[in-house]
């Protein structure tokens, strides 16, 4: 176990490569309880999420989902989130657990004027993540109804417990994530491991996210970056309408100095966040990667060098280890 | 992985570190505690022979999955043996830390340091 931002996390079970590859082969199950959740509803609450998320949020369909980004004023990255749309007027947000309060706020100090409420919901759901090419088998054993398709949400009963279900995850593979009631999640994760799957820890979602170049924020994405330089302009609309839209616009316009890539290390032993590249940029995340045995990672690269194919050198606590720019993602699954 | 071992023919420094000395040298491992801290093994590269090590000083690393940890050497001397097949199956460390996973042979420059290393009772007191 290990704490982060108020919450004891299971860092590891049986060893991070063992349950890494159990999510890509069969499932794993991930206590992910630590992520935030805000749900906004009123008559207003597209107006809301439209105004302090970067993306097109009056694109999701009820039952839809969509990934996104909170921007302050100056285009740096307050925090990436998923946007569920239960309902017409209802959303339910999906925040980073050490940004979680400062999303808070900041729903609210943009809600001036809507007819919209914003809940804090953290207390309220515990989430259970279940990923990897039989994880929608395992959960299907339990659920009422067929499940939903990816990137759709819709209630459940699993195991005789009312869930949230999304079709959405972190790993890459297909899979769901569960929003239950905290008294109904220890029931559901026994549950879960009955039927096959892999207890798998934080280490491990590390890996994985690493592999299929998921962001990951405070090491990705920061205030200090924006969402042009990350790669993510693709979840900024154009136009205004959104807190740091004129940033995203200017950053757009000007072409960013440095773009994040993702990379493979082509000596031994991988690169970690913070070691600095030859000749200019950071790795930003770093690990082993269990599918490539190697060493993989993201890195901010000068735009002129961050092209597929480029080999640079990163300075590992003193030593180079050559290092190449690859497509994204580094693992097709 | 095994489970939890630390065999009483060996000394134990603080820093999770074993010795087996014999005479004026001594093999260097890290303890199951330490491979256990942690996790799976990916990366060793023994230092070259030839190396001067120092009691209490880092003389090589050990990188997991997750993170990078500095090898602290129980005693002082000269590496006159790497383990280089780590280099291949650097999990051994994990799999076998008193066997295979050993990491280097030392002549030591001062063998009465290893008064100064705990036997494994009182490292294993110590983890408590």
């Amino acid at each position: 176990m290990s704490p982060f931002a108020g919450w004891e996390m299971p860092l590891r079970y049986e060893g991070v490569i063992a349950e890494h590859l159990a999510v890509r082969t069969t499932a794993g199950v991930f206590d992910v309880s630590h992520m935030g959740q805000i749900e906004t509803a009123g008559p207003d609450a597209l107006a809301l999420l439209a105004r302090v998320c970067s993306n097109d949020v009056a694109a999701i369909a009820i039952g839809g989902a969509q990934y996104g980004l909170l921007l302050a004023a100056d285009g740096g990255v307050l925090d990436d989130v998923f946007n569920y749309r239960l309902e017409a007027g209802r959303y339910l947000t999906i925040t980073n657990a050490a940004n979680h309060e400062r999303d808070l706020a900041w729903f609210r100090e943009h809600s001036g004027g809507l007819d919209v409420e914003v809940s804090d919901r953290a207390s309220d759901y515990a989430m259970i993540a279940v990923q990897g090419p039989l994880a929608r088998e395992m959960v299907q054993a339990l659920a009422s109804a067929p499940l939903p398709e990816r990137m759709t949400i819709a209630t459940r009963t699993l195991d005789g417990a009312t869930a949230l279900v999304a079709g959405t995850g972190y790993t890459g593979e297909d899979g769901v994530e569960l929003l239950v009631d905290p008294a109904a999640a220890v029931g559901l994760w026994h549950a879960l491991l009955r039927r096959g799957a892999t207890p798998a820890g934080l280490a491990a979602r590390d890996t994985l996210r690493t592999e299929a170049c998921y962001h990951l924020y405070g090491n990705d994405l920061s205030t200090e970056r924006g969402p042009i330089e990350a790669g993510l302009g693709w979840c900024c609309r154009s136009g205004d309408g959104y807190v740091g839209a004129e940033a995203v616009a200017a950053a757009r316009a000007a072409a960013p100095e440095e773009k994040l890539v993702p990379f493979i290390v082509l000596d031994r032993g991988p690169a970690r966040a913070g070691d600095h590249v030859v000749g200019g940029g950071v790795v930003t995340s770093g690990t082993f990667s269990p599918s490539l045995q190697t060493g993989i990672g993201l890195a901010y690269l000068p735009a002129a060098r961050a092209t597929v194919g480029h080999e640079f050198e990163i300075d590992v606590r003193g030593k180079l280890r050559r290092a190449q720019v690859e497509r994204r993602p580094l693992l097709k699954v | 992985m095994p489970e939890a071992s630390y065999p009483d023919d060996l000394l134990y420094h603080p820093d999770h570190d074993w010795a087996r000395v014999e005479g004026d040298v001594a093999t260097f491992g890290i303890t199951w505690y330490a491979q256990d801290s942690l996790g799976d093994v990916v990366f060793f590269e023994p230092p070259a022979v030839g190396t001067q090590v120092t009691r209490d000083e880092p003389y090589t690393e050990v990188e997991s999955v997750k993170a990078v940890s500095d090898v602290i050497a129980p005693l002082s001397g000269e590496v006159i043996e790497a383990n280089v097949a780590l280099g291949d199956a650097p999990e051994a460390i994990n799999e076998d830390p008193y066997g295979a996973g050993w990491m280097v042979k030392v002549r030591l420059s001062d063998p009465g340091q290893a008064s100064t290393l705990l036997a494994a009772d009182a490292y294993v007191a110590l983890l408590a």
